[in-house]
């Protein structure tokens, strides 16, 4: 046990360890952002979390809780006003996402009292990662992997068409709410690494990036994991040795396997087959 | 005869102000095929989506057989490029035996693509792919929504024969939507001509001349289907009336038409 104690003790370990316990929820569950076209809904999602970081300590509740509060009730109120369709989705999205982002700020700037971080928690920060935080992204994991391994099947039918799985008996509108929930969970454990604005990234690039290799739907959420993994401890160490910041540069890093995989991938495929 | 797989009461659906489905009554019993026709906008794919349970009817009843198994044959598979599947994952999907699912596709003849990519299918391969999809389930009630959409001249003929063919081997009820109206008149047992509310119904051969279908789909279209049944039907007088005893069949009886002209 010295050895994870020692390990614990290090920031770096404790990012890296964290790190990589996001990049296991963020794999699966940023195929399904990719899938489902949910990007900019994720997006929106992420930038509502200042709010709930304000929320958090007007009610004095954990911050991750506040932070899952605010998306949940974000998410409702999308499901709401998109069933009224005088918008268009993206023109919403765009308005509730920034909205939520500027609403956040002000909040936070009426409580000078409180002591935060913020280009910490817009950007992420290598030294915010605590123990505490580490039970949330593993509690998260446990609770998000079993979820998804359940209910894997019915999410799947309800991505690819999803009348033929409500005729199939597929319960398609308690599932979509439920993706929302673990949505907003993987929000709330990722944001002091990542950073607000930069959380979908981490959901979308590696899954994107997997699609390149993958010839199934879990071969995809798999190597989206491996790709994440990669994200992380790559631009992590790129953060501790250059001291830049966190989570711009496990995009970064993120980014460059996207172009390595789809630039190598290309010149394979462009050979004349066999 | 056997209870009735689905029977509709005044089924009526409304978007808002709109009226999409008026007052529609039908029974589907094991065996039967109803094909449903229309003009576009005329509530066809609302009409079977409240069938299929998907759809919130606004007033009137549905009542469904118990533990009535839908195998549903949707208009296309929409599947977004990002997500990797393959024929053999989308059948194994439904939940059934590997085994049950490569005879379901031998049975619509696309076994050949087991391992394939579905976003690598032709129209025609797809739609045999949905039908297989729908079968493997073992449905009581098979519903389709133009199961020929995207699929050739030749296609068309052999699909419908494969769908007639598949209601005796399940001795199941079908429903279909159609636009291929020489096909479906050659290959239905009872039409349903809708708009909003049921225009006409009946035998095929009976109702090219009714004068709701003539004014539905026009003259020239009715005629030519006049003529292309001429063989079949005897029973009708020189006004083009039904004289169809058969079209009580379905619930609806046979209704006169009250369409406004624009």
């Amino acid at each position: 046990m010295s050895i994870i104690d020692t390990l614990l003790n290090d920031f770096f370990w404790r990012a890296l360890i964290g790190g990589l316990g996001v990049a296991l929820i963020a794999g699966p569950l940023g195929c399904f952002v990719v899938w489902r076209r949910m990007a900019y809904f994720g997006d929106t999602l992420a930038h509502s979390a200042l709010l709930g970081i304000a929320l958090s300590f007007l009610i004095s509740v954990p911050l991750h809780l506040g932070v899952i509060i605010t998306s949940v009730i974000l998410a409702m109120a999308l499901m709401l006003f998109s069933r009224n369709k005088t918008l268009a989705t993206d023109t919403l999205l765009g308005i509730l996402a920034h909205s939520a982002l500027a609403i956040g700020l002000v909040a936070l700037s009426f409580m000078p009292s409180v002591r935060i971080d913020l280009t910490g928690l817009l950007f992420g920060d290598l030294l915010a990662m605590n123990r505490n935080d580490l039970l949330w992204i593993y509690g998260g994991a446990v609770l998000i992997l079993s979820l998804l391994t359940v209910l894997w099947r019915g999410l799947l039918m309800s991505t690819i068409h999803e009348e033929l799985a409500r005729v199939e008996g597929v319960p398609v509108e308690r599932l979509r709410l439920l993706l929302m929930l673990m949505f907003a969970l993987v929000i709330a454990v990722a944001m002091k690494m990542v950073g607000v604005l930069l959380i979908t990234a981490l959901l979308i690039i590696p899954a994107a990036t997997a699609r390149r290799l993958a010839n199934t739907p879990e071969q995809m959420a798999a190597l989206a994991v491996v790709f994440g993994f990669i994200a992380v401890a790559g631009g992590l160490s790129l953060s501790w040795h250059l001291d830049t910041p966190a989570g711009p540069s496990v995009v970064v890093t993120a980014f460059a396997t996207f172009l390595v995989v789809y630039g190598s991938a290309g010149q394979l495929s462009a050979r004349p087959s066999a | 005869m056997s209870e009735a797989l689905v029977t509709i009461e005044d089924l009526t659906v409304r978007f808002g102000d709109r009226l999409v489905v008026d007052r529609v009554n039908l029974s589907l019993h094991r065996g039967d095929i109803i094909t449903i026709i229309g003009p576009n906008g005329a509530g066809k794919t609302t009409l079977i989506k409240t069938i299929l349970g998907i759809q919130v009817s606004t007033s009137g009843r549905i009542m469904r057989a118990q533990d009535l198994v839908i195998g549903y044959v949707p208009q296309h598979l929409s599947l977004e490029s990002t997500l990797p599947l393959s024929v053999k994952r989308f059948m194994l999907l439904s939940g059934q035996s590997l085994a049950e699912c490569e005879s379901a596709l031998a049975r619509t003849g696309v076994s050949h693509l087991l391992k394939a990519s579905v976003h690598h299918l032709s129209g025609g391969e797809q739609q045999r792919l949905l039908l297989a999809r729908a079968l493997v389930r073992k449905p009581d009630l098979l519903v389709l929504d133009e199961p020929a959409q995207g699929v050739d001249i030749n296609g068309q003929a052999a699909l419908y024969d494969l769908i007639r063919q598949l209601r005796d081997e399940l001795n199941c009820g079908v429903i279909m939507i159609s636009h291929d109206l020489h096909l479906v008149m050659a290959a239905t047992d009872k039409v349903i001509c809708l708009n909003q509310h049921v225009c006409c119904s009946g035998y095929p051969a009976d109702i090219s001349h009714d004068p709701a279908f003539i004014e539905t789909f026009g003259r020239p279209v009715a005629e030519s289907l006049a003529v292309y049944h001429h063989h079949h039907n005897h029973s009708h007088d020189l006004h083009g009336n039904v004289v169809g005893s058969d079209a009580s069949h379905l619930a609806t009886g046979h209704e006169e038409c009250r369409h406004e002209h624009h």
